[in-house]
């Protein structure tokens, strides 16, 4: 699966992530997808319930309103995305755990190099991680 | 027979199906995980099987979304 990404919203996810600093910071992503490609077309902000540099979790009131919102958009939900404040970009036991969704993608944006943050998509069916290629336009 | 909208569909069910009913016959993935909004309010897992859903509910299935370092 490939998963395309603009400049502008890796750049704008970035600013975001590194102002939630030391917090994990979370969100949605949506767009469209076919077979062989997911396009993001929006990504989601959303609170970090855990308040936390090691956890997160999405506030649901606020994934609802974004999964509304995505469908008066004509967007399909893709998956997520979070930050590692302190870690690479590569799912931990948690984030395996917890990746209940097969269809989703999970986007990982490590702040670990604040100069060089690095952003990774990755699939998880049935506990086995694969990587997504993931390109950015 | 009550119409029921799931994630912006609207289908139909037998009058009285619950919520635990309605998460097997959709065939949600992984259900233990699953979090249920009906009418803009949410469901605690213990009352799925005796929330029965009426004719207009909205209903919407989100996944818990986490994870850590």
């Amino acid at each position: 699966m490939r998963i395309i990404i603009s400049r502008d919203d890796l750049k704008q996810m970035i600013t975001y992530a590194s102002a939630k600093l030391p917090e994990e910071a979370c969100g949605l992503i949506a767009g469209t997808e076919d077979s062989e490609e997911k396009i993001i077309k929006k990504i989601y902000y959303l609170t970090n319930v855990d308040h936390s540099n090691e956890h997160f979790s999405l506030n649901p009131v606020e994934q609802l309103k974004a999964v509304k919102d995505m469908r008066v958009n004509g967007l399909k939900p893709l998956g997520n995305w979070h930050s590692h404040p302190e870690t690479p970009s590569r799912p931990s036991q948690e984030d395996i755990r917890l990746a209940h969704d097969s269809h989703a993608s999970y986007l990982i944006l490590s702040l670990q190099n604040r100069e060089e943050p690095v952003l990774r998509a990755f699939q998880v069916v049935e506990g086995v991680v694969s990587r997504d290629e993931l390109v950015i336009k | 027979m009550i119409t029921i909208t799931i994630a912006g569909e609207k289908k139909q069910y037998e009058e009285g199906i619950t919520i635990e009913k309605l998460v097997a016959a959709e065939k949600v993935e992984t259900p233990q995980y699953v979090t249920v909004s009906l009418n803009e309010s949410f469901v605690e897992h213990k009352d799925f099987a005796t929330t029965a859903l009426r004719d207009g509910d909205e209903v919407e299935f989100l996944y818990f979304m986490g994870g850590g370092r």
